[in-house]
């Protein structure tokens, strides 16, 4: 378990065993215990098909654990249904890759859970994506279809329609994947903002958690790292006990030969 | 919801395999219907009596899971129809648009076709035996209450049906349902309902216009190329007019919609249901397809039951 905090938990998971969407007999990360108190910044890091987008997937209560629970806002998941609407629109998911919607340009990907679920007026919805478009950099490319558009921008668009319903934890699946340098700064940078409390969030700091495979972009004193190897979930802590870690894992994500010291 | 339930049920009853991945809300309801890829790929069997058997069990849960995912979707339809207007509204009208009023001109062509190919050549045909008087009756039978709505279904299956396979799938396949998921948006709600809205209005209608379009172009083939024929657009309409009663206008609605409501599940059912990578795509659109003319045969065999009933 993490250090515990003053801060009410945001996600809960005790005794989790996580499956993947595909199938649910294949368990891929074991006896989860974990918790993130509000306003915490958490790195997953681990390598390819270790986990990492179900475990994330499984703390948003998109999937369920095959084993044990998992609590987001202190609402069990396995009763996320229609009626627990409202915890599940405190959660923003940014999938890998973006997941666009093909049919629709950007402004209508970022406009579309604001007009399904907030029923405003085309005049209120309009003004709100062109504000979040303007603080993305996204406005150039607001009548783009996911096809015309670059993974770095296809990846930025995605997370301006997760932020768009004002969520109080945001998930994000390898937001750095196939970004480029100038891009990867930007982002490490805005999601610093957000966890501080950015204006579009009217100050109101953002619990957020990450997955990566590669820990060097995230190294930061105030966030906290996980590991996943081999079915299993370590909490690392903070930076420094990461570049302490002696483990072989830890070593691999932060491309460092086994043995050496940072 | 009674169609919620009901459908619930089915899926409860279906516990086939432990490897059904643990997703909530509508989108686990349509994995669980997915669930018989374990079938599909399993290793062929020896003897033809068990791959006889393993094809029967097929078929039926693949009517099973239709069946469930046809009451799911009615229950989406009643429950959230005043959900998020602003959204569906226009999916639902460019639907209409699609699987209706973008296939008139095809529509137009195939009536001209079909009042040639079948009215004209029946009509010269009574003609020349003096039985004109059957002229009625005979269209009836054969224009409304049969080959119209039946040809255009399989028109629309063959032009909208095929291309929501792909698109479901492609959305599948790239993950689109989940990242709906994942907005709160429920998948069969919105892409499943516009869609069978959509394509229900549409048979509805392009069945009439193929009907009036068919029975208009036969007489004017008759006029103009069987000149022999001595029946006067008045006596051929008033026959046609007076073959006809209240129950085939009645019947004829219940038929078309029910052509559109169950073309559109069979058609998204492979679509979204199935969880699908994108080189499955277009083997799933072809089995959809063949399902989809089954589907359609069978509700006309029901409709010919309660037409010789009633």
């Amino acid at each position: 378990m993490s250090d515990t905090t003053s801060n009410p938990a945001v996600v809960e998971m005790r005794a989790a065993s996580i499956c993947t969407l595909r199938d649910s007999s294949l368990t891929v990360v074991e006896n989860v215990n974990w918790l993130v108190a509000s306003g915490e910044f958490w790195v997953v890091a681990g390598q390819q098909q270790s986990g990492k987008s179900d475990l994330l997937m499984t703390a948003a209560g998109l999937l369920l654990p095959s084993n044990g629970s998992c609590r987001v806002f202190g609402c069990e998941t396995d009763a996320f249904g229609e009626a627990q609407l409202d915890e599940r629109l405190r959660v923003g998911f940014v999938f890998a890759g973006g997941k666009l919607f093909s049919q629709l340009t950007v402004a209508e990907n970022v406009a579309l859970p604001l007009r399904y679920q907030k029923n405003l007026a085309d005049a209120e919805v309009l003004r709100e994506v062109e504000t979040l478009l303007e603080i993305m950099e996204l406005t150039p490319f607001a009548n783009s279809t996911s096809a015309n558009l670059a993974t770095n921008w296809r990846q930025r668009a995605a997370l301006a329609r997760a932020l768009i319903l004002k969520p109080e934890l945001l998930l994000l699946d390898q937001p750095l994947g196939g970004l480029g340098a100038r891009h990867r700064q930007w982002l490490l940078h805005f999601l610093e903002q957000l966890q501080r409390g950015h204006e579009w969030f009217g100050g109101r700091p953002l619990t957020i958690i990450a997955s990566t495979d590669d820990l060097r972009a995230w190294r930061n004193p105030q966030r906290k790292f996980t590991v996943l190897d081999e079915k299993t979930f370590s909490v690392l802590g903070l930076w420094n006990e990461v570049a302490a870690s002696a483990s072989h894992a830890v070593k691999e994500l932060l491309a460092e030969p086994a043995g050496a010291t940072m | 919801m009674f169609f919620a339930v009901v459908g619930k049920s089915l899926l409860t009853a279906r516990r086939l395999s432990p490897t059904l991945p643990p997703v909530r809300g509508n989108l686990a309801k349509t994995f669980h219907l997915a669930n018989i890829s374990a079938f599909r790929h399993a290793a062929v069997p020896k003897s033809y009596t068990d791959q006889l058997g393993r094809k029967l069990f097929l078929a039926l849960l693949t009517v099973q899971g239709l069946g469930a995912f046809a009451l799911i979707t009615l229950g989406v339809i009643l429950k959230k129809h005043r959900v998020a207007r602003g959204v569906m509204r226009p999916r639902v009208r460019h639907e209409i648009n699609r699987a209706g009023v973008a296939l008139l001109p095809m529509f137009f062509f195939i009536a001209l076709a079909l009042g040639f190919l079948v009215v004209g050549q029946t009509v010269s045909a009574l003609a020349q035996v003096g039985a004109t008087s059957y002229l009625g009756s005979t269209m009836v039978i054969v224009i409304v209450r049969e080959l119209g709505p039946l040809l255009t279904a399989t028109l629309v299956l063959a032009r909208v049906g095929t291309a929501n396979v792909i698109e479901l799938g492609t959305a599948r396949a790239l993950g689109e349902v989940e990242a709906l998921e994942a907005l709160g948006i429920d998948p069969v709600h919105y892409l499943i309902v516009p869609r069978v809205i959509g394509m229900a209005a549409g048979i509805f209608s392009l069945t009439i216009y193929l009907i009036i379009g068919a029975l208009a172009s036969g007489y004017l083939w008759v006029f103009f190329y069987f000149q022999d024929v001595s029946l006067t657009p008045s006596d051929y309409f008033k026959q046609i007019a007076e073959a006809l009663n209240w129950l085939d206008f009645a019947l004829l609605a219940l038929k078309t919609m029910a052509f559109g409501f169950f073309i559109a599940i069979v058609t998204c059912y492979h679509g979204l249901a199935q969880p699908l990578r994108l080189e499955d795509v277009s083997r799933v659109a072809v089995r959809a397809v063949t399902q989809g003319v089954v589907v359609c045969v069978l509700i006309d065999a029901i409709f010919i039951v309660l037409y010789l009933v009633t």
